[in-house]
Parts: C-alpha cells; structure tokens; sequence
C-alpha cells in the first residue's frame, strides 16, 4: 500500500522549477551558439547569447538560494555524503536498477523522512549540485567578462581554457538532466513524481 | 679529395647574396638618411630656426604638425630608403621654399606601385578599384586620399606579417580612430558631427574585447579573394551585425584578419578555424570536430540506454 510522506518543502519546489526552467534554457540557447549555422540558425546568435546571459544570471541567484537554503534547514542532512561504504551501497542501487527493477524487487533503501535519496542519487546530487554546477557558474561569469580571465592559461588563451570548461561542464549537466528526467519516472506510478513537485508528497511504492 | 655537393655550394652562394642585397640596402638607408637630414634639421622637430634677413636675428617659429616627421618611425617604414627627393621636388633645397611647391602634386600609391613585377603580390591595382568603389572615394572623391590612412612617412606592412594579431589589431584600428576618434580630422571631409564610436557600438557584446581583438574592417569592409587586406569600406547600413557571420564555422575571420597566418599554416589538428585559436577563441567558430562527435556518441548512449531501460520496464510491467 502506497503512503505518503511530506518530503518537499515550498522552498525547495520553487526552486527546483526555476532550476528546471533555466537549465533547460541554458542548455538550448548554449546548444543553439556551440552549433550556430549562419544559414539556418536555431536561435538567433544574438538572442540566444541574451537569454544564455540572463537565465545564467538568475541560475546563480536561485544557485547561491539553494545553497543558503539547504545549509541552514534540515534539507542538508541529506546532501552529507557518508563515504564509508559507499561503493558497496553504490553498486546495490545500480544491480537494481539495472535487474531488480524488471524483477520486481523491493528498492533497497526506501525513502523514509530521514533518507529522501537512495545512494546512487545522492551521489549525482552531490556531483551535480556541489562540483559541477559551481564550475559551469564560475567559468560562465568568466565568459560574462572576459577581461577578468587571466589572458595566458599554461601558454594557451585562458579564453579557450574556460570556454573549454564551461562547454564540456555544460554537456554533462545536460547529461544529468535527461537521466534525471528519465528517473523520474521510476515512483510508484509513472507520474507520481511529477506530482510530488508540485505537492511536496512523496508517495512511496 | 672530397667532393663539395653542389646544393651545399648554392645555399651559401644564396645567403652571401641575401646578405650582400640586406648591406647594400642598409647602406642605401644610411647614405640616404644622412642626406635627408638636411631637410629633418626642421622637420624632424617640433620647432625651426632660421635668419631673418631683414633684421638679421635668429627667429624661431613652431613647425606645423602635419609637416613634421618622425626619424625613428620613418626609419623603421616601408619607405625607409628613399630620399625626402625621390617623392618630394628637388627644390625643397631652398628656404624659404618656394611658394609654387604648396601646388605640387603628390604621388598616391599606384603611381609608384601600379604595374610592377616587384610588387605583383600586393596587387594594387585591385586595392586601388576596391578603394575607388569604398565610401572613402564614392563619398568624398578627391579630398580623399591613399595617405589618410597610410601615412607615407610612416606606414609600415602589417597584416602580412608574423606579427601578433593583437600587435595587427590595434596597428590597424589606429589609422581608423586616427579620423574617426579625432573631430578635427574627421571635419575636414565632412560638417557631420563625429559619431560617438563607444556609444555607436553599445550592441555589440564585449564591446572592449571586440575592438581588441578584431578590427574596424572584419565588419566595415567587402573581402575581396584576391587581395589580402579589404580596402572596400562599406556605408554604415552595409556593415556587418550577424554575430555569426564570425561566430560560426565558416567565420568570416578566416577570409579577413587571418587571412595570412590561414595562408602561411593550414591547421588541421581537428579544430574548425584552428588558426583562430592560436591567439584567440571565438565561441562559434572553434569548435572541436572530435569533442563535437564525442558529446553526441555520449548523448546516443544515454538515450540508447535510457530507451532499452524504459522498453525493458514495460515488457516486465506488473500484470
């Protein structure tokens, strides 16, 4: 029988939708520029660099939100990352998902008030939100003003160095985001996730 | 004995040779700049003197700007060797000069570089009908000249050169703002007020970066295949606006200011314009080919793997 527990607060649902919101923004006005075809353009060059520009901007606002947020409620029990035991604890939520799931298995750590990730998510979370989103905010701002960026990088242009950074970043947090998306689905329904976005009820299977 | 080969012969009859030709150049410059100091004891400062013969007094008077010439710079440009005469009447020799020579009527260019082998490369000629067809000459005809942008005295080959393109950049750009930055020059063509170049290009992103690293031209000026630097200025409305016109693949950076460095070092190290980034990066026109097909084998996989996982959880789906 499925229960229901209040797992997420107003807080974190608003800023998880803007979240959503701007890095699929980001994604497609930055896929729009690396791949820009003078012929036949996605978006137009200079549009999309505005939009890049801006939801890069209020990325960072609702970013430094989430992170004040999460340090000063509750919410950051669950990003501690405990190592002992980690890869054992790894491998069992990948074996089910990758077997157990088609077998019907019981998930191997449910979520409870006290543990709202499984191992595997906080992992990626913790990877997402703490190395690879600071990284593409950093260079990001430091493509924003170049003239800040040291000109010479290990003799190559620091231009390059970053924008190296901020594109191969940016690639794997689009990564992210479709597995993410694609995990959702796996809840007790196929949508109970989604609803649980938009009620903070986490229905359990 | 043993033999000398004879390519071992040739090579050094070639560098004797090139250092016989740069010798007899720098003596040339040496004979020849010591002859033009006697017209450099005047020009080549701020201020002349000379005997007044009524009175009989040392009179000292400013030169005026436009008639003084720099030693260091002139020694230092393309016309290094020649004679203040070569260009100028022989009977500058006299002071006061004579007032008929204010009338004399100066060399532009093709006149000396026009139909000669030596300087086929450069192709004059078609700089000078893609001059003739830039604004500079449809706008303002006569009054204007090679010389406004490319001072005799000073003008040195810069875009064809090992030159960084930075270095290139800010050379070029300086004979632009020379006029276009000084309202005293630039009225001397036209009543219009001087358009404020910061504010005019307020659209442009990373205004300070872009005037840094390309010039005026890359936008300003029609290419032309044939010659390496575009000498066909374009009226305002023509100019370029489409970022990617640059910041794409097909930049057309490659066909203007790297035109020469593409030229001397074809790069294929799997960078589109690879020569770009050698001292720049253009976001747009510097993608890597092999980085490129990566993310989108990486992107195949994850959609691969995510449509396997979600066919596999519908055929195993609960009855």
């Amino acid at each position: 029988m499925s229960q229901k527990i209040y797992l997420y607060p107003v807080w974190i649902r608003l800023w998880h939708a803007l979240n959503a919101i701007l890095i699929i923004l980001l994604v497609i006005t930055g896929i729009s520029m690396q791949f820009t075809n003078p012929a036949n353009p996605f978006i137009r060059f200079d549009i999309a660099v505005s939009m890049h520009n801006i939801s890069g901007i209020l990325l960072t606002v609702n970013y430094m939100f989430f992170v004040i947020g999460t340090f000063t409620t509750p919410n950051g029990r669950f990003y501690k990352l405990s190592l002992k035991g980690l890869i054992p604890r790894l491998i069992k939520q990948f074996t089910y998902y990758t077997f157990g799931i088609f077998k019907h298995e019981p998930t191997p750590f449910p979520v409870t008030k006290d543990s709202k990730f499984n191992p595997l998510q906080q992992f990626t979370y913790v990877a997402a939100m703490f190395v690879l989103v600071p990284i593409v905010i950093i260079t990001g701002w430091a493509l924003l003003y170049p003239e800040i960026i040291l000109t010479k990088f290990f003799g190559g242009s620091g231009l390059k160095v970053t924008d190296f950074f901020h594109v191969i970043i940016g690639f794997f947090v689009s990564f992210f985001m479709f597995v993410h998306v694609y995990f959702c689905t796996i809840g007790a329904t196929f949508v109970s996730n989604f609803k649980s976005m938009i009620t903070g009820f986490h229905e359990t299977h | 004995m043993r033999k000398i080969p004879v390519h071992f012969i040739m090579a050094f009859m070639l560098v004797l040779l090139s250092s016989v030709s740069i010798n007899a150049q720098n003596d040339k410059k040496a004979e020849n700049a010591k002859f033009n100091e006697k017209c450099l004891k005047c020009h080549g400062q701020s201020k002349y003197k000379y005997i007044n013969s009524e009175s009989g007094t040392e009179v000292t008077r400013r030169m005026y700007i436009e008639t003084i010439i720099n030693r260091s710079q002139f020694a230092e440009s393309n016309h290094k060797t020649f004679k203040c005469i070569d260009c100028h009447s022989a009977d500058y020799d006299t002071f006061p000069h004579p007032g008929r020579l204010r009338m004399e009527t100066k060399y532009a260019c093709i006149d000396c570089h026009g139909d000669d082998e030596k300087y086929a490369k450069f192709q004059f000629e078609k700089i000078e009908s893609e001059y003739q067809a830039s604004v500079h000459s449809t706008k303002h005809g006569e009054d204007f000249n090679c010389w406004m942008c490319h001072n005799p005295h000073s003008y040195k080959i810069n875009a064809r050169s090992e030159n960084k393109i930075k270095d290139i950049v800010a050379y070029d750009n300086a004979i632009c703002l020379n006029c276009h930055a000084d309202i005293t020059k630039y009225q001397m063509l036209t009543d219009k007020v001087n358009p404020d170049i910061i504010q005019k290009h307020k659209w442009l992103p990373n205004q300070a970066l872009h005037f840094k690293s390309v010039r005026c031209i890359e936008c300003h000026a029609r290419t032309n295949d044939s010659i390496l630097v575009a000498h066909n200025i374009q009226p305002k409305a023509k100019a370029v606006r489409r970022c990617v016109e640059c910041h794409s693949t097909n930049s057309i950076l490659m066909a203007s200011l790297y035109k020469y460095k593409v030229k001397e070092a074809r790069s294929k190290v799997g960078f589109y314009n690879g020569v770009i980034m050698n001292e720049g990066y253009v976001i747009g026109a510097n993608r890597n080919y092999y980085l490129g097909l990566l993310s989108l084998i990486l992107f195949g996989c994850v959609a691969a793997g995510i449509l396997i996982h979600a066919s596999m959880r519908i055929i195993k789906r609960k009855k």
